[in-house]
């Protein structure tokens, strides 16, 4: 079938500013079928229904945007005070020096070009491959990008309980730097591990994360997006999910000129858990989309997305999200809430909820509001003696304090409310009277 | 303490004057008293004193210890030492009381230029102020106000009250909604803060109150103007004759 032209001409400008990275082993493989993949579909142009509300020029731009790189001051880097083994990529490439050793106690750790040269391994089973299966019922091309193109990247396999928490930091150092990375989790049956990522990687990044959960494994990740202003990134977060296991994931995002995230996730064994939860903050001239589809293949799965976004000076924000459950996935409970803060009347919120069921036994609850924050509140606050920023900050916070709750670990989610705070003090002054 | 002089509000959506000329004087360390019937525009003199958006001042002024009022951020009134018992005690889901009240005193303690208290401090305040109101530390752990009972919530106001201990208390309706053993906790309440140059203004539609908080002055609000003021014997005269003759007088 032939593209559409516009699609096609995307494309070929694009793949004209990329070489295939050469891989003798598997991975040479699996790029190839990702990039059969890719031609097939073509990049999006605004006119795509699934991209009806993010315009995508940005991203199918041959060279990525300029971005100056932000000081972040004095705040400090985030999960600064969880142990953790660091991964450091700067641009979109690892640094060793910067980064701690690979070894863990519970975990394999291997780089992608490395691993890649093998001609078996046990990353053929999962890299390019949930990709793939999260293709449809829509097409996600930049992920298909992603697989066939990515330069650098890290598979993880769990085999028992992680010794303490992976942390990818990203480091943005160049004004054009156009990062593409793809990691690949595999936990296998029972084991645990808390992945953590922050950093704005690059002027322009695209990633992708795959996770294998396996039978009763549980899987904890939590992401900070830097706070750069100016960075663009494109988001891919595929997951399959077995009997009895748990998948949690929660991203904070504040600032970025646009962030779409995207997160695939099929419930794939009975009594599995996957809970997805967003935290967005932005000012001005921000633009973040939350796309999810979440799918229920098994009975008796649960399912939870709760996505918060705080808006204020013309920023825009978007929710696409889905629950499909599957003939005889039987009491699937689903739970889905998208809410927006909006702080002006400049910003604005565009969400499209979306149910399909196929089963008859099933509880889903759907979700979406928008509103102003609630001058009652603020005037009680203020009126004890709260300046208003101090108590609009408050009102913030309470906004945000569902999607917070799905980090279970107390620390971190210390580390995620200071940083909002200091966000929150740095901008609600702008957020004017 | 407080001085308004012929104070005139109107709605700032709509043409509808709420306040028209409303005098008042309550000397420092005294307890004065406001009845009248419903809509005669008490509430609206709180809010308005307290800085609520939504009303304009057409005419008029209020002072507070000689600063004026009018002018100043809710914020900085409450820092300027008023409080507002509000009739309606605002909920606020996700902000825990303890985190509201300590960031509230240390706000204050900060724009007055005195250190915050540390954690261990306020805390033992906290519990003993919670415990002679009869306020469970359950309570004090949950968001502001929410699932409160209606006397609850007056009584997590004069918490905050004897938390921040402002120089100018005004209750509105405080009374209404509480038990009667209740309504003795809220006036030991008041009445362990009475002194030390402190002044309250009560709103209130019921002379028992008056029994147990003894007003130096009681007020009649009618239609935006205060008609007539005296002595504790008007609350009297008010509960067994309601509020016809008074009007008829004036009218
Ligand atoms: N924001 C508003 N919008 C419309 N009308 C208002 C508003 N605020 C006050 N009013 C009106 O102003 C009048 C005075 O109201 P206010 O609440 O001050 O009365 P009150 O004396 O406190 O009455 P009550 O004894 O019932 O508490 C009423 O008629 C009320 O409906
Ligand atoms: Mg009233």
């Amino acid at each position: 079938m032939a593209l559409p032209q516009a699609k096609d001409d995307a494309l070929t400008a694009r793949l004209s500013a990329l070489a295939l990275p050469e891989s003798a082993g598997w991975l040479g493989a699996a790029r190839s079928e990702a990039r059969a993949r890719l031609l097939a579909m073509g990049l999006p142009v605004r006119r795509d229904e699934y991209w009806r509300y993010t315009d995508p020029s940005s991203l199918v731009a041959p060279a990525a945007p300029v971005a100056v790189r932000f000081n972040p001051g004095d705040e400090p880097e985030a999960f600064d005070a969880i142990d953790r083994l660091k991964i450091v990529f700067v641009d979109g490439v690892f640094d060793a020096d910067a980064s701690d050793d690979l070894t863990l106690s519970g975990v394999e750790i291997e780089r992608l070009d490395r691993a890649g040269q093998a001609d078996i391994h046990w990353a053929q089973g999962t890299y390019g491959v949930l990709e793939a299966r999260g293709q449809t019922p829509v097409a996600r091309p930049f992920a298909a990008l992603n697989s066939a193109y990515a330069t650098d990247g890290i598979l993880i396999r769990v085999t028992g309980r992680a010794a303490r928490p992976v942390a990818l930091v990203y480091v943005h150092s160049s004004e054009t730097s156009d990062a593409i990375l793809h990691h690949c989790v595999k936990l296998e049956a029972g084991s645990n591990l808390t992945l953590l990522e922050s950093g704005p990687a690059a002027a322009r990044f695209n990633k992708v994360l795959e996770v294998e959960v396996g039978d009763g494994a549980e899987f904890h990740h939590i992401r900070v997006q830097g706070r750069d202003h100016e960075r663009r990134a494109a988001t891919h977060l595929f997951a399959r999910v077995g009997a009895g296991a748990s998948f949690r994931s929660f991203t904070l995002t504040a600032n970025g000129r646009l962030t779409r995230n995207e997160a695939v996730i099929e419930l794939a064994g009975p009594a599995a858990r996957a809970h997805l939860a967003g935290a967005a903050v932005g000012d001005g001239d921000f633009h973040h989309d939350d796309t999810v589809f979440v799918t229920h293949s098994a009975p008796n799965c649960e399912s939870r997305q709760v996505f918060k976004k705080v808006l204020m000076n013309g920023a825009t924000g978007v929710f696409q999200g889905k629950i499909l459950v599957r003939p005889g996935a039987q009491k699937t409970d689903g739970y889905q809430i998208s809410q927006s803060l909006l702080l002006d009347e400049d910003s604005q919120f565009l969400a499209k909820p979306e149910l399909e069921i196929y089963a008859d036994d099933v509880k889903c609850s759907h979700g979406s509001t928008s509103g102003a924050i609630d001058e009652t509140a603020l005037f009680y606050l203020q009126s004890r003696g709260l300046p208003r920023t101090v108590a609009q900050g408050l009102l913030v916070l309470a906004f945000l304090a569902e999607a917070i709750e799905e980090v279970a670990d107390e620390a971190i989610a210390d580390d995620i409310r200071s940083r909002l705070e200091g966000w929150l003090a740095r901008h609600a002054a702008k957020a004017g009277k | 303490m407080l001085e308004i002089k012929n104070l005139h509000v109107k709605l700032e959506e709509e043409d509808k004057v709420i306040l028209r000329g409303v005098d008042l004087s309550i000397g420092a360390g005294e307890v004065h008293a406001i009845m009248g019937p419903n809509g005669s525009g008490k509430s609206t003199l709180s809010y308005v004193l307290a800085g609520r958006d939504g009303y304009t001042v057409t005419d008029g002024s209020a002072s507070l210890e000689g600063a004026e009022l009018l002018e100043m951020e809710p914020e900085e009134r409450a820092a300027a030492g008023l409080f507002l018992a509000f009739q309606y005690p605002v909920e606020i889901p996700g902000v825990g009381n303890m985190t509201f009240l300590r960031t509230a005193v240390n706000a204050q303690r900060k724009a007055r230029g005195e250190a915050e208290l540390t954690a261990g401090d306020f805390l033992k305040v906290v519990r003993e102020k919670a415990r002679a109101l009869k306020i469970d530390a359950e309570m004090l752990k949950r968001p502001v106000n929410v699932g409160f009972s209606g006397g609850e919530k007056k009584r997590n106001e004069i918490l905050q009250m004897a938390m921040l201990e402002p120089r100018m208390c005004i209750l509105d309706e405080t009374d209404s909604g509480l038990d009667v053993d209740a309504m003795k906790l809220v006036a030991d309440g008041v009445n362990a803060l009475r002194g030390a140059g402190r002044s309250f203004l009560v709103i209130t539609h019921y002379q028992r109150l008056l029994d147990h908080i003894k007003p130096d002055v009681v007020h009649i609000m009618a239609a935006g103007r205060i008609i007539r003021s005296g002595g504790p014997e008007l609350a009297l005269e008010v509960e067994m004759n309601g509020y016809a003759d008074i009007l008829g007088e004036v009218g």
